[in-house]
Formats: C-alpha cells, sequence, structure tokens
C-alpha cells in the first residue's frame, strides 16, 4: 500500500514537473523566434574576414595606405570596388542567414515567417537603416574612417534591440560589437581591422558557441 | 488544505496549459498563430478554447481584415489569476519534500 502511495504520487510528480516544461516550452515558442542559426553566425564571420581581407590588398595596391591616422584619399574607382565589395559581402551574408534559419526552423517545427520573426527582423533593422542613413551621410561628408565604428555602434545596439525576440545570446554579442565600436572611435585609421574583429571573428565565435548550446 | 486541491481542473488538458501558457506571455493571439505553435487542428483548438472562453478565462475578438475574418484571443485578469494560482500549486507539489 505504502509503496503504492509512494509509486503514484512519483508519477503525479514526474507529470506535474512535465506540465512545468511545457509551460515554459510554450512560452518559449510563443515568445522568442528560436531557429536562429548559429551556423550562419560562422557563415557570415567567414564572409567578413575574407572581405576585410579582400578590401585591404585592393587599398594597398592601389596605392593606400590604409592603417595609420592620416586622412587618406582614395581614388574613385577604388571607392566603387569598395562599396561593391561591401554590398557583395552584405548579400551572401544574409543569403547564408536565411538559407540557416529556414534549414533550422523545419527541424524546429517552426514557421520561418511568423508575428515572431516579423517583429524580429523590425527591431534589428530599424537601428540597422538608421546606422546605415548615417554612414552614408558619414561617406557623402568625407569622415571615412568613421564609417567602421558608426557600423559596429549601430550593429551592437540593434542586435540588442532584436535579442528580446530570440535568444538571450544575442544580446551579449550586441554588447560586444558596440563596446568594440566606441573603442573603434578613437583609433580612426584602423577601423578594418575592428571591423575585421566584430563582423568577422565575434560573428564565428558566437556562431561557434550558438551551435554548441542549442543544436 | 490539500495541495492537489489548489490545482485547477480546467487546466489539466497539456492544450488547455498551452493555450493559457501562450496568451501569458503575448496580448493578442491570433488563431492560426496559436493553431501553429501548438500544433493541432483547427476543431480540437476550438473546443479547448470554447471551454476556457466559457470559464471567462480568456476573451475573444473578431474583426475583419480586408473580407478575412481574423480571430485574436487574450488572457482575461481572472484567466490569468487563475493560471498564476495553478503555477504556485504546480510549483509547490514539484517541490515539498
Amino acid at each position: 500500500m505504502i509503496n503504492f502511495v509512494i509509486q503514484s504520487t512519483f508519477i503525479m510528480n514526474n507529470k506535474h514537473q512535465d506540465d512545468i516544461e511545457h509551460i515554459r516550452s510554450m512560452m518559449e515558442r510563443s515568445s522568442r523566434f528560436i531557429s536562429l542559426s548559429g551556423m550562419s553566425g560562422v557563415i557570415a564571420g567567414i564572409v567578413a574576414l575574407i572581405a576585410a581581407l579582400f578590401s585591404y590588398y585592393l587599398i594597398k595596391n592601389n596605392g593606400g595606405a590604409y592603417f595609420g591616422n592620416k586622412p587618406v584619399n582614395l581614388p574613385a574607382s577604388l571607392l566603387t570596388k569598395l562599396i561593391v565589395t561591401c554590398v557583395a559581402t552584405l548579400l551572401i551574408a544574409i543569403f547564408f542567414g536565411v538559407y540557416f534559419t529556414i534549414q533550422k526552423s523545419k527541424r524546429n517545427h517552426q514557421k520561418i515567417w511568423n508575428s515572431l520573426s516579423k517583429r524580429l527582423v523590425v527591431n534589428l533593422f530599424i537601428p540597422l537603416v538608421a546606422g546605415g542613413i548615417f554612414c552614408i551621410a558619414l561617406f557623402y561628408q568625407g569622415h571615412l574612417g568613421l564609417i567602421a565604428p558608426v557600423m559596429l555602434i549601430f550593429y551592437g545596439l540593434a542586435l540588442m534591440n532584436a535579442s528580446k525576440y530570440t535568444f538571450n545570446d544575442v544580446e551579449y554579442l550586441g554588447y560586444c560589437e558596440l563596446i568594440l565600436g566606441l573603442i573603434s572611435l578613437f583609433l580612426v585609421g584602423y577601423g578594418l581591422i575592428f571591423w575585421a574583429i566584430g563582423f568577422g571573428v565575434l560573428h564565428i565565435v558566437y556562431g561557434i558557441m550558438m551551435q554548441k548550446k542549442y543544436h | 488544505m490539500n495541495l492537489f486541491q489548489s490545482l485547477n481542473k480546467e487546466f489539466e488538458s497539456r492544450i488547455r496549459l498551452g493555450i493559457m501558457s501562450i496568451l501569458m506571455v503575448n496580448e493578442w493571439v491570433e488563431f492560426k498563430e496559436m493553431k501553429e505553435t501548438l500544433d493541432i487542428t483547427d476543431g480540437n483548438l476550438a473546443s479547448h478554447i470554447a471551454a476556457l472562453e466559457k470559464n471567462d478565462y480568456i476573451e475573444v475578438k473578431k474583426e475583419f481584415v480586408g473580407k478575412k475574418p481574423k480571430t485574436s484571443y487574450r488572457a482575461t485578469k481572472t484567466g490569468r489569476k487563475a493560471f498564476n494560482l495553478h503555477l504556485n500549486a504546480l510549483e509547490k507539489l514539484i517541490n515539498r519534500k
């Protein structure tokens, strides 16, 4: 008899534990987009590193010395090449990001385009678009050295803003990008290095961590 | 009072538990979205929603977006209170020893 009571209490306890688990998972599934893939971070990082290296050689081969605190005058043809590199990097990174996220959302049985991912994208893009316009303005005003720091700062803020709707880890990545950007504000001329660390190395580290933690 | 008595019978079903969990962390949630999150059929969800509505735990809003009807749900004050009590009872049951 006692045995029976203990056993049924045990089973009930398990049921309650499962109930709590279920509540937690439903709250999580309905309020956070959990299909962001770590792999997209890794790929974005690698693409960014290649782009940084490519830009470095572009500048070097055109006789420009990238590093240093002097204001540089870049020829128009070089600027065009750099802008093309920039846009191509962005497109490739977004493409792989979306691709891996679709894969993961299939595994999670979470719709890729639901109210959560919409909220995530909107919250990510508001600071990001503002930052983009800011960078274009800097470009027109000739403050080329400030573009990399500003990109890092706004990207960090965008991540922090979007993290409410996905993994908390995204917020920490945001802090790292923000701090890196703020430091590089005072080391104008070394923007490319900071840019490579922020968009390259940090993304790869973050991607591997996410892959280990949630895969 | 017996701890088991403080558990709410209305929340015995996993689906009702799921519906309330979703509505605790979201304002208005649409029928279709709810269905996808819970991964259940229309009929199944509708019957559980009707039960919760009868208890005044959730409220319903029907509107038209273009020509399509859209039904959304929100937890009422009563519903939130009942769910919190249930959650507390569950926690106590697990932690007592």
